[in-house]
């Protein structure tokens, strides 16, 4: 009897704590989201969906363009971050331990200050662009801030170690032995790797995808400092609604919105790519 | 090209360049805590100073946000340590009722996007009409910290040998004695690597705590609050240190693994 009730008892501190505030919020906010009313004359709940349609009708610019920047950075993260943890896993020898250290300096720097950095290097006439403009090698109009490519290039920055990690951790994983298998029934270096390599490594790309794109696509901070008006993503939005104009209901269902909408994407990913990588991932 | 490309000097230029990449922004941060700025702004070189670290306090309300973030951190890393183990160990070592529930919470904690568990955390708050500030920051690091623990322990128990338990139980250990010298000694690196990083993520955490905080202000609040008028140089120096502590700690660490690693292999080659 004891027995069976030890894993309960472990359990239940964290998992009320989780219940109380992790799950209960959420329902909470979707409970907000239909409510009806300001914050002068007290919110009503009137179980009301037309908060969503508003918030859909208004914002979706910012929603699509939310979901393009974190596509974009997701992207381009696979795109930089595979090579990478390739030849860590595979040629980094002796400082593999090393190398992945290195990688997660960034996170040594607050997260804000990390992008007021970029922000400061990237300065209309800050220390590059200054310079550059000084040699006449740009024109004097020539800026990088304020424009999607600081926004998606600060997202790249802030996210790739969470794409480099887990994909690392899966080609370290491939046994060895299976490369020499695959050279001798007369692979070349292509066919194993795109036969052999790859595959395996899926799992850890999956897990990276999800790091990666869904704090990128709901992030408002880099949108904040590196972007201007042209760059206003739906989380600087909702961080608008909620915090300067106390709009909670309206906030609450564009919040629901955002969280339904990535949700259905990671959802519709792990269709396609198959659920057995998504527990593979879920597990590793 | 193609002898270099097999040597792999291509794959180490790469990978050097991008950790140069990652690295420019911490280097500007840690040079401009230098920098002898006269005006407002800290964003031309204007030489050499140490002046920023001898007034390293003088702006209260930074050093108040500073305390507050260093103080959350504290609390936050106790005691998700404490419930973040508790429900590692249960998930490696027992299968119960509910274990794949607790899972898939874990799961979607680690997955769902942080201005949605910010924005409900504060629905919640709001609901029940209690006042944001130090302490519903404090919940709120607590409850996405414990996940990052668990996961960390439960992964160190997949190389748990449970017949170690049962050995220490048949030579008469109780439950506690053998949890004290057999299952913590096993699990207290997964323990340590747990607590670093929920320290670590409630330090630098910006979005949940923006929503939750109310009028209180931790560092990265601060710093955020203040890149629309220029930053003071005083965030570049705290910045360094904070950034050159935790640098610092995690060498320790792995020092101390390596180490306590080298003993265990030295006393298991004995000829016994």
């Amino acid at each position: 009897m004891r027995r069976k009730l030890a894993p309960y008892l472990l359990v239940m501190p964290g998992g009320l704590w989780l219940a109380i505030f992790f799950v209960i919020p959420m329902i909470a906010m979707v409970s907000v989201s239909m409510e009806t009313g300001s914050l002068e004359t007290g919110f009503q709940q009137t179980f009301s969906v037309h908060h969503y349609l508003d918030m859909i009708n208004t914002y979706h610019p910012q929603l699509l363009r939310s979901l393009k920047y974190g596509l974009c950075t997701t992207v381009i993260t696979i795109l930089l971050a595979y090579p990478m943890a390739y030849w860590i896993a595979f040629r980094g020898g002796r400082h593999k331990s090393t190398y992945l250290f290195l990688i997660l300096l960034p996170f040594f720097v607050t997260f804000v200050i990390r992008t007021i950095s970029w922000q400061f290097l990237l300065a209309d006439d800050g220390i590059v662009l200054g310079h550059l403009k000084d040699w006449h090698l740009v024109s004097k109009n020539f800026h990088v801030l304020a424009t999607p490519y600081a926004v998606i290039g600060g997202l790249v920055y802030n996210f790739l170690p969470f794409m480099v990690l887990p994909i690392y951790v899966a080609l370290e994983r491939i046994d060895k032995v299976l490369l020499e298998a695959s050279a001798d029934l007369y692979a070349n270096k292509a066919a194993t790797f795109r036969k052999v390599v790859l595959p395996l490594s899926l799992p850890g790309v999956f897990a990276g995808v999800i790091l990666t794109f869904v704090p990128a696509a709901a992030d408002y901070v880099n949108a904040q400092i590196l972007g201007g008006s042209g760059q206003v993503m739906i989380g600087n939005v909702i961080e608008t609604l909620y915090i300067s104009n106390s709009q909670y209901p309206q906030a609450s269902a564009l919040s629901s919105i955002l969280l339904a909408a990535l949700l259905l994407g990671i959802f519709v990913y792990a269709r396609v790519l198959g659920t057995r990588d998504v527990l593979d991932a879920n597990a590793g | 090209m193609r002898g270099a490309l097999s040597n792999g000097l291509l794959g180490r230029l790469y990978t050097w360049l991008v950790i140069a990449w990652l690295s420019l922004p911490i280097l500007v941060m840690i040079v401009f805590g230098f920098n002898d700025t006269k005006g407002k702004f800290n964003f031309v070189w204007q030489g050499w100073t140490l002046r920023w670290y001898r007034d390293l306090f003088a702006i209260p309300d930074l050093t108040t946000a500073l305390r507050n973030s260093l103080t959350i951190a504290l609390i936050v890393t106790l005691a998700a340590a404490v419930m973040g183990t508790m429900i590692g160990y249960a998930m490696g070592k027992y299968s119960f009722r509910g274990r794949g529930v607790l899972n898939l919470i874990l799961f979607a904690n680690v997955a769902a996007p942080e201005i949605a568990m910010g924005t409900g955390l504060l629905s919640l708050f709001l609901t029940l009409g209690i006042p944001r500030g130090y302490w519903t920051v404090v919940i709120a690091h607590i409850m996405f910290d414990i996940v990052y623990v668990a996961i960390t322990v439960q992964a160190r128990m997949s190389a748990y040998d449970r017949s170690l338990e049962e050995a220490a139980h048949d030579l008469g250990a109780g439950a506690f004695t053998t949890f004290r010298l057999v299952t913590l000694p096993v699990l207290l690196p997964g323990v340590i690597a747990g607590s670093l990083l929920a320290f670590a993520l409630s330090i630098d955490d910006f979005i949940i705590t923006e929503f939750n905080a109310g009028t209180m202000q931790t560092f990265p609040l601060w710093v955020y609050g203040s890149s629309r008028v220029g930053t003071p140089p005083q965030v570049n120096v705290m910045g360094t240190l904070v950034f050159a502590f935790g640098v610092v700690l995690v060498l320790a660490n792995t020092y101390w693994l390596r180490r306590t690693r080298k003993q265990a292999q030295a006393v298991a080659a004995l000829p016994i």
